[in-house]
């Protein structure tokens, strides 16, 4: 589904990925660990399409075509998504009215019917109860006041109603509690599905321990520099990185 | 569904492929007076409208007075001093004969107001909203007159108010907005072609919103309209006003007068989007919008609420005002004022609290997006005798991009102890960050400026009649064309 080759990306002349290959196929959950800084939000916003970087070379692919010049819109209407680390806060927009648009965009897209009201008041009440928020959410701005947490869980919010192919997660379990943890990795596992992929970016091994992972990758200084499966998870929080460095 | 579908879908695409699409020039006879302004060419307007003497020496005091005027500097805006001798105070379509039916209005004028979509032609007065147009410097049309006449309202063009109607003139004229207020009204005092008179008698509620259609055609004329509205005890009136302009490369002046008066229990409803010629993407030509509007809530109980929508002018120099006199009267002003590459908009209010219990509502929402500037400037007074008055003020401001600017200027004048008065504001950035995850979610960045600028203005727009709303938000999507990416 998604397959990135030799990828090598610089922001400011500055390089930050340096040769990155990863291959994730339909079904699968790749986890990416990797210490501060070392590339793993710039990896993610690439595959989203983020454009203030210069990508210096290699190619991603997303369903076999090369999707360099694809806009972000058009990646998200044919179903990547990313769930922001740090998701903004958009003043004036209404949450409800916000979910409703991407969702008719998406509609639109693959030219059925926009949702009408009625249906998307069910849908999202729907989907409210399975990451734990309250109805008054939706009344406020998009992410405007919402703490930590709450932000985390609009953003599985969003990934479940929107149903997107691809979804990466930038660290959607920092800053939560024990129970929130548990939320957003229920979230992960209603969404997970045969024809769907998940790249989970993580410091934390307690999130794979409910969203268990089929591979786990170490990002060091703008490459993957070792793959394993979810057990190398256990071995990194008991090692800590430096014994992966050269 | 699918058809708000398809009409969102239009006007995005319209939003990207035109500029200023009111920037047509009507080829017409005018009858245009030569530039220059002096005592004579006062006395040429007056006797071109065929004024009683009393209108003309009103003229003349006017025009003594502002040459004892200075052009006022303390508003946040630079332009160049403009040589008020190279315009021409008068313009007019030619022809102009008592017009008994639109059948005789010139169809090349008809055409126009076509391309701008009023509803001048009697098919289109299904819409319901009785239209008078003022195209340049006269008065063209006034539909729906014998309806409302049925009702007592008269709603009609300055100049025929002054001929039909000369003793509620004379009362008010100047009442609100006296001669010497300020430089751009006492010019307007003193040259003001036409504009609209509406009087809405004891206890009749206007069965249809009024509306007035400014347009400029002729080059270096100026625009000086003169509006003054009057609801009588118990009445109720919404009044909208819509402004556009050719595309000219010098720059023109607009310099208007709009005085309300609302007496006891009467509430008026003033609504404008002003979508003037900003000029180009480099600043050249646009109108210089310097318009003085004001009223005054007369007597106890009575209501006057300003809504604008200013997306238009090169630059916008207008402060809609009420003065608070009767008891238990309320002001308010609900305002988008958004500017785009060279624009220079110094907007706000004034609310001047003079009776008890007075009340006024302050929201104001500035767009500065490309190279422009925008600045909110508003006063609240409340004087010694207003016992329990309330104010409650909120301005905020959303900049696109980081060329343009926003600021605040809100005056505070407390005299009674018992004021309540309350303000906030916020100034934002609709920024990459904002865009790129809107984005993320299927949205164009066009449809994304859009939800966020339509959001930010929300509580203004429900503040206006329906078709207005709808196009006012069209209005903002146009104006912000290539003001991303
Ligand atoms: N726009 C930018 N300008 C300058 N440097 C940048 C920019 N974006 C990213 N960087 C730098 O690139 C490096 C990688 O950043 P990135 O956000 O991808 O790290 P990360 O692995 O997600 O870290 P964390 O675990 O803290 O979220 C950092 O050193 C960061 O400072
Ligand atoms: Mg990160």
């Amino acid at each position: 589904m998604l397959e990135i080759k030799n990828l090598c990306a610089a922001v400011e002349n500055k390089e930050i990925l340096k040769g990155i290959n990863l291959n994730v196929k339909q079904g699968e959950v790749h986890a990416i660990m990797g210490r501060n800084g070392s590339g793993k939000s710039t990896l993610a916003n690439l595959i989203a399409g983020k454009n203030n970087y210069s990508v210096t070379s290699g190619e991603v692919y997303y369903k076999e075509k090369n999707i360099a010049a694809i806009s972000p819109e058009d990646r998200a209407l044919n179903g990547i998504f990313l769930s922001f680390q740090y998701p903004v806060v958009i003043p004036g927009v209404n949450t409800t009215y916000f979910l409703k648009e991407a969702l008719n965009a998406k509609r639109r897209n693959r030219e059925e019917e926009e949702i009408n009201a009625a249906d998307f008041m069910r849908l999202i009440k729907e989907k409210l109860k399975e990451v734990d928020l309250d109805e008054t959410y939706l009344k406020r701005s998009v992410n405007d006041g919402f703490s930590g947490g709450e932000k985390k869980r609009n953003e599985i919010l969003q990934m479940l109603i929107l149903e997107p192919e691809l979804a990466v997660l930038d660290e959607t379990d920092s800053g939560l509690d024990i129970d929130a943890l548990k939320t957003i990795a229920h979230g992960i596992n209603q969404y997970r599905r045969e024809d769907r992929a998940i790249i989970l970016i993580t410091h934390y091994q307690r999130l794979l321990k409910y969203a268990v992972p089929d591979y786990v990758h170490v990002l060091m200084n703008g490459q993957i520099v070792k793959s394993g499966g979810k057990e190398l998870a256990l071995e990194l929080e008991e090692k800590g990185y430096s014994w992966l460095e050269k | 569904m699918k058809n708000t579908l398809k009409k969102e879908n239009s006007i995005i695409d319209e939003a990207i492929s035109q500029d200023y699409k009111y920037g047509f020039v009507t080829d017409i006879e005018q009858e245009t007076i030569p530039p220059g302004l002096s005592e004579d060419v006062i006395r040429v307007i007056s006797a071109k409208k065929g004024e009683p003497d009393w209108l003309r020496d009103w003229r003349l005091k006017s025009y003594k007075n502002w040459g004892k005027m200075k052009n006022p500097s303390w508003a946040h805006i630079t332009y160049p001093s403009i040589d008020y001798q190279s315009i021409s105070y008068y313009s007019a379509p030619k022809e102009k004969k008592e017009l008994k039916s639109l059948d005789e209005v010139d169809p090349e004028l008809l055409e126009t107001y076509n391309k701008l979509g009023i509803p001048l032609q009697e098919q289109k007065m299904l819409a319901g909203v009785a239209v008078d147009a003022v195209f340049d410097s006269v008065s063209v049309a006034t539909t729906f007159k014998e309806d409302l006449k049925k009702h007592g309202i008269i709603f009609c063009s300055f100049s025929e108010a002054v001929h039909n109607h000369p003793n509620l003139v004379k009362k008010y004229l100047g009442s609100v907005v006296p001669m010497t207020d300020n430089f751009f009204a006492a010019l307007n005092s003193a040259v003001f072609s036409d504009g609209s008179f509406v009087y809405i008698p004891k206890g009749v509620r206007c069965p249809m919103e009024l509306s007035t259609y400014f347009r400029i055609n002729a080059a270096n004329t100026g625009q000086f309209e003169r509006t003054l509205i009057v609801a009588d005890e118990g009445s109720y009136v919404s009044y909208l006003e819509g402004c556009t302009a050719p595309m000219r490369d010098e720059n023109q002046l607009h310099a208007a007068v709009v005085e309300l008066i609302a007496h006891k229990d009467a509430e008026i409803k003033y609504s404008t989007v002003q979508n003037w010629y900003p000029g180009d993407k480099d600043g050249k030509g646009g109108i210089y919008n310097f318009v003085t509007k004001r009223g005054t809530c007369l007597e106890d109980n009575s209501k006057i609420s300003w809504t604008q929508v200013e997306t238009g002018s090169a630059i916008t120099w207008k402060y809609p005002s009420v003065i608070l006199k009767g008891d238990n009267s309320k002001g308010e002003f609900y305002s988008v004022a958004l500017t785009n590459n060279h624009q220079q908009a110094d907007t706000g209010t004034k609310m001047i609290h003079l009776g008890s219990n007075t009340s006024s509502t302050i929201i104001s929402k500035g767009i500065s997006a490309g190279k422009s500037q925008n600045t909110y400037r508003g006063q609240v007074k409340i004087m010694k005798n207003a016992e329990n008055a309330r104010n409650y003020s909120q301005c905020d401001s959303i900049l696109i991009g980081s060329e343009c600017g926003a600021h605040t200027f809100p005056y505070i004048d407390v005299r009674n102890p018992t004021a309540k008065m309350e303000h906030e504001a916020s100034t934002s950035n609709i920024g990459e960050e904002q865009l790129f995850y809107c984005n993320q979610r299927g949205l164009s960045t066009e449809n994304a400026v859009s939800l966020i600028v339509n959001g930010f203005c929300k509580e203004v727009f429900k503040e206006l009649p329906m078709e207005f709303a709808v196009e006012a938000q069209k209005l903002m999507e146009v104006s912000l064309e290539g003001s991303v990416g």
